[in-house]
């Protein structure tokens, strides 16, 4: 029974984790019918620049309670400088191009990204200080570390603050007009560009949020974290209906628990025939039955924009 | 036009064909023996390359101090010492500039990357090459009859750290993860088969990636079997966030592994949750070595400075290379690579004998262990033969 419960925390920390990465691809496909596969590379760039943050926080003397959020507003600063960058220079000039050459701008961002961060930081392992306390709390006799905690309830708290800005705020119905029809809300006077822009400076902070908190979880930051994320958070989404923003939720949070559960429960159900590595088979396997039986996904696809 | 000129070219090339045959000095004729060296000595590995060209080069004069006479007459070696840069195609320009030089042996490469490449072309001269410090299972299983090492190769690493697990920390139920590379599952594999054999109970075998860094979901799995330790076939990167998601989780087993996590960056990334993990790596620790506390003493009489890892082996691989001519009763490579399998000399490192591969018989390996975030050398095992029963 506590194995049982342990797994599910686990796959809810997980899950909250491609939950929230996932919102960024959902958004930026809600809007412009585009995959940004850069966006994974985002998230790394969030977890190394508040690294960098907190280290020179350290150094200069602060307490740890001052560093982590010091550091977390400079990564989200940072990562939404980044994507309003990457959404003008890479995506702008190819908007009415045939949808081929962004995806693969998308994939060439990326690898700009990767590389130029090694340049700067190194192939290596970055270290990540411990800035929460590691004691772990009895959950029914599951553990839950303070840093799982963070991971669940500051993503939910970014979760809650996307969907209010997107149902709540005149930006919010900007994008959702956007989302239906760009020629038709320029015409309303929406100004679509800036529309756009601030859709990718959103979803940019999110994964700028989600790269600290996976950092401060598995306490590693490196070059290449952002392409198993993005590819999984990518999966989430697609799970979900790509381009809704609470299927990207639930399809993130699913995800989680398949894998969780499938690499801790596959070996003894299968009787060993089929180990632990066969955990993305499970899940790619689920994705796979989804999308036949429900092609645009578990709660379909755009359903905000007939909202 | 063309057919007028192939003559010429042909003869052209004869001739410096030649020239480069009347270049190569033939060493042995003046009693002068050249022997080569290769190792990083410029840049991030300098330190251990220049450990290992001061070891050869206490050698070289230690041997030649002996007065060794070989075939009537007496033989000085002479050193000739290049720097392969740890990379792999400056290694091989290496050891062209090496071969072309005529020298007779080559001590070197020491990192795997570089022994591996270079190893062809010594093969193809017929020179034979003592590594001193290269671990790479496939630098010895290529075939060639020229290849040499002085130190375990990474095969032996898991039924070492497996007699470990079974005679000193008396393992009854252990759990194997690996990382699914040809490093992590061949480690993970020997300990598990050694592990087994032995009569230990393996709870769980689970597998992961070398690119994930979430492994609650095995972990906790493992967890629910109850093993009193757990072995992970993998490198660092994936090491040190394990040990700490087993502290939070709160699975009490130490965490066992090879060479892969036995670095200074598996206990900056684990902290405080990487205290006992236990860790093999090839050789011994210097002061440990049978003949290490002369040998040290000797060589800081001579270079002012301690001994880093693998001068020793350099020392011992002149001295290898000086006792299979002595057997020979030549210096002409040809000669002496056959005696060169039937090394038994007693080293400063150890006994040293070869197997069929030119691999080190029964080579030491030493268990480390993370005390107080340092790793500290806990034990020597010999690994037992691969066909003998522990």
């Amino acid at each position: 029974m506590e194995t049982l419960i342990q797994q599910i925390i686990n796959g809810l920390v997980l899950g909250s984790v491609y939950a929230l990465v996932a919102l960024g691809y959902t958004m930026v496909y809600g809007i412009l019918g585009l995959i940004n596969f850069a966006h994974g590379e985002v998230v790394m760039v969030g977890a190394l620049v508040a690294l960098a943050t907190v280290k020179a926080l350290a150094a200069l003397g602060l307490p740890a309670a001052v560093q982590l959020p010091i550091g977390l507003a400079v990564a989200m600063i940072a990562c939404m400088a980044l994507g309003a960058a990457i959404e003008r220079i890479a995506y702008r000039p190819l908007r009415n191009a045939p949808r081929l050459a962004p995806l693969i701008t998308a994939i060439g961002v990326s690898i700009v990204i990767q590389y130029t961060v090694v340049l700067i930081s190194g192939r290596s392992y970055h270290a990540y200080p411990e800035l929460l306390s590691t004691r772990s709390f009895d959950l029914y006799g599951a553990r839950i570390s303070p840093a799982q905690i963070a991971v669940i309830l500051i993503s939910t708290a970014a979760m809650a603050v996307l969907l209010w800005i997107v149902h709540r705020t005149r930006l919010g119905r900007a994008m959702r007009a956007t989302a239906e029809n760009p020629e038709v809300a320029r015409l309303m006077g929406v100004n679509v560009d800036r529309v756009i822009s601030l859709t990718f400076v959103i979803g940019s902070a999110m994964a700028a949020v989600a790269g600290v908190l996976v950092s401060i979880n598995y306490s590693v930051a490196h070059y290449q974290m952002g392409f198993v994320l993005g590819l999984k958070a990518f999966t989430a989404a697609v799970l979900g209906g790509i381009g809704n923003l609470a299927g990207a939720m639930v399809g993130g949070l699913l995800l989680g628990l398949i894998e969780a559960l499938g690499a801790g429960y596959i070996g003894d159900l299968t009787g060993g025939v089929f180990g632990s590595n066969y955990r993305d088979v499970f899940a790619f396997l689920v994705l796979v039955l989804v999308l036949i039986f429900r092609p645009s996904g578990l709660l379909g696809e755009r359903v905000a924009e007939r909202a | 036009m063309r057919a007028t000129l192939r003559p010429i070219f042909f003869s052209l090339a004869c001739l410096l064909l030649l020239s480069a045959c009347s270049k190569r000095p033939e060493s042995s004729v003046d009693g002068v023996v050249r022997i080569g060296m290769a190792a990083p000595l410029t840049g991030p590995q300098s330190d251990i390359g220049l450990d290992i060209q001061r070891g050869i080069q206490l050698g070289v004069d230690d041997v030649n101090a002996s007065g060794l006479v070989i075939g009537g007459k007496p033989v000085k070696f002479e050193l000739l010492s290049e720097d392969d840069e740890a990379n792999s195609t400056k290694a091989t320009t290496v050891a062209q500039k090496l071969v072309d030089s005529g020298v007779v042996a080559v001590v070197g490469h020491f990192n795997s990357g570089s022994s591996i490449p270079a190893s062809r072309i010594y093969a193809d001269a017929g020179i034979p090459q003592v590594s001193p410090g290269t671990t790479a299972p496939r630098y010895t299983q290529q075939g060639y009859a020229t290849t040499f090492r002085l130190v375990a190769n990474d095969d032996q690493q898991g039924p070492a750290m497996a007699a470990f697990a079974v005679n000193t920390l008396k393992a009854k139920r252990v759990a194997v993860i690996d990382d699914s590379t040809a490093y992590g599952q061949g480690l993970a594999a020997a300990f598990a088969a050694r592990a087994k054999a032995a009569g230990v109970e393996i709870v769980a075998q689970e597998h992961t990636t070398d690119k994930d860094t979430d492994f609650t979901a095995i972990l906790t799995n493992i967890k629910s079997k109850n093993p009193q330790y757990v072995f992970f076939g993998g490198i660092y990167s994936q090491g040190a966030p394990m040990a700490k998601q087993m502290k939070a989780l709160g699975l009490d087993a130490p965490l066992l592994g090879g060479d892969g996590i036995q670095t200074p960056k598996f206990i900056e990334v684990a902290g405080s949750a990487g205290e006992g993990t236990y860790a093999s790596i090839p050789g011994l620790p210097k002061d440990r070595m049978p003949g290490g506390r002369a040998f040290l003493e000797k060589f800081q009489a001579r270079f002012h400075r301690p001994v880093e890892l693998f001068a020793p082996m350099g020392y011992d691989a002149v001295f290898v290379i000086a006792d299979a001519m002595k057997r020979a009763n030549s210096t002409q490579p040809a000669r002496f690579l056959p005696e060169l399998k039937k090394t038994r000399i007693q080293g400063v490192t150890g006994p040293i004998e070869f197997d069929e591969h030119g691999d080190l018989k029964n080579g030491p390996i030493t268990i480390n262990v993370v005390k107080d975030g340092k790793w500290v050398a806990e034990e020597t095992v010999i690994p037992p033969a691969a066909t003998a029963q522990p």
